[in-house]
């Protein structure tokens, strides 16, 4: 049995069955995606002044992966077009090369992007104990310029307090830090060369040793305070806080801040839809395609509306970009 | 809404943003390359968008 308006529109709606189906889709998306947009704006609006991170995405390779979605855009449409004009094999590679920025857009938010975060380490300091740590907050300077307060200590984590999670962690870092300072012919244990403090292991049990992120250790730094294109290089500076003065530690994983947790959320969600465009592009792409012998046109409207989902995907990350990586 | 009215909705949108990345750069002197790049994508978006209009208007949606 033929299923009616498969392949031609129906003349009330002037839609094909898929075409409405697709779009009723995307009406439930608006509305998922919209929700979390909102609920990225109440945290931010929410949070205290000092807890609302910046600055700790990685912009060039954000803005690489912008582009590479808005290349993967114009080469689906270019894809459906050369199936409406019949020349299959320019079809064939147009969406070849889409299949291809799906993937390189994944695997640089897989292996690039998600591991840097899991990798880095930040200890919000207890309101009553952020006084003692001032040597890396800098707060009489921030409060001189009327700016908020700063209220974390961020870095590499080279040692944790025992019984910690992250104790596998910080001996792998240790590790990679010891190696730095052989380089650089530093030297172990205590010291002060090439400006760096040099501190790995201390003798209590209970103290965090971070390697310091720029803004901590040159916290009085205007640069610091000035968003920036290029990530700020990580510092051979460490500091010892002590895990009675820690509020909340953790990697940069959902459970550090309500940043990272609407972050990961968003994008974790957002990779989820990249690779299930890819998958049904790859379908299109290989035993799909045969479809264009027997009709190239319902072939065409497939494309057309797995092309309107992944146009819907590539305008959620044009919103998520500029909110997460820039404002 | 055919896929080439919101492929023209899509990259009116990354005009947007390429221009607003543009201004963030400038305006917070994040990067003068950047900045410059990002005003040169939006304009050769807006060009790309004019062209893809005209050369699509024979495809029957």
């Amino acid at each position: 049995m033929q299923i009616p308006h498969e392949v031609t529109a129906r003349p009330d709606t002037g839609l094909y069955n898929s075409k409405l189906g697709i779009w009723l889709f995307l009406a439930s998306e608006v509305m998922l995606f919209g929700g979390l947009f909102s609920g990225y704006i109440f945290l931010r609006m929410g949070a205290e002044p000092g807890y609302w991170p910046h600055g700790l995405l990685n912009v060039p390779v954000g803005t690489m992966n912008t582009a590479v979605l808005i290349v993967s855009s114009v080469t689906v449409v270019m894809a459906w077009a050369a199936l409406k004009m019949r020349q299959f094999l320019q079809y064939k590679m147009y969406m070849l090369i889409t299949i291809i920025c799906g993937i390189i857009f994944l695997g640089v938010k897989l292996s690039y992007e998600y591991p840097q975060k899991f990798d880095h380490f930040g200890a919000f300091i207890r309101k009553d104990s952020l006084s003692k740590y001032e040597a890396y907050l800098g707060n009489e300077f921030l409060k001189s310029k009327n700016l908020d307060p700063r209220v974390e200590i961020s870095g590499h984590l080279l040692d944790a307090p025992k019984g910690s999670p992250y104790e596998a962690v910080a001996k792998k870092n240790a590790e990679h830090f010891k190696h730095m300072l052989h380089e650089e012919g530093i030297g172990g244990g205590h010291g002060d060369g090439h400006g760096a403090q040099v501190q790995v292991q201390t003798e209590a049990t209970d103290d965090y040793v971070i390697q310091l992120d720029p803004a901590n250790a040159r916290p009085t730094d205007p640069a610091n305070e000035a968003p920036s294109f290029l990530p700020k290089k990580q510092t051979m500076m460490t500091a010892v806080v002590k895990a009675a003065d820690v509020e909340n530690a953790s990697m940069f994983v959902p459970r550090h801040s309500p940043y990272f947790a609407i972050y990961f959320t968003i994008t974790g969600l957002h990779g989820l839809h990249v690779l299930g465009g890819v998958l049904v592009f790859i379908y299109f792409w290989g035993p799909g395609s045969k479809l264009y012998q027997r009709n190239p046109e319902h072939l065409a409207n497939r494309v057309e509306v797995a092309g309107l989902f992944w146009h819907f995907v590539d305008l959620v990350w044009i919103f998520v970009f500029p909110l997460f990586y820039l404002l | 809404m055919s896929l080439r009215a919101f492929h023209i909705l899509f990259i009116a949108l990354s005009v947007l943003m390429a221009a607003a990345c543009s201004a963030w750069a400038f305006l917070n002197q994040a990067g003068v390359i950047f900045g410059g790049c990002s005003a040169l994508v939006s304009v050769g978006l807006v060009v790309y968008g004019v062209r893809f209009l005209s050369k699509t208007r024979n495809i029957i949606v």
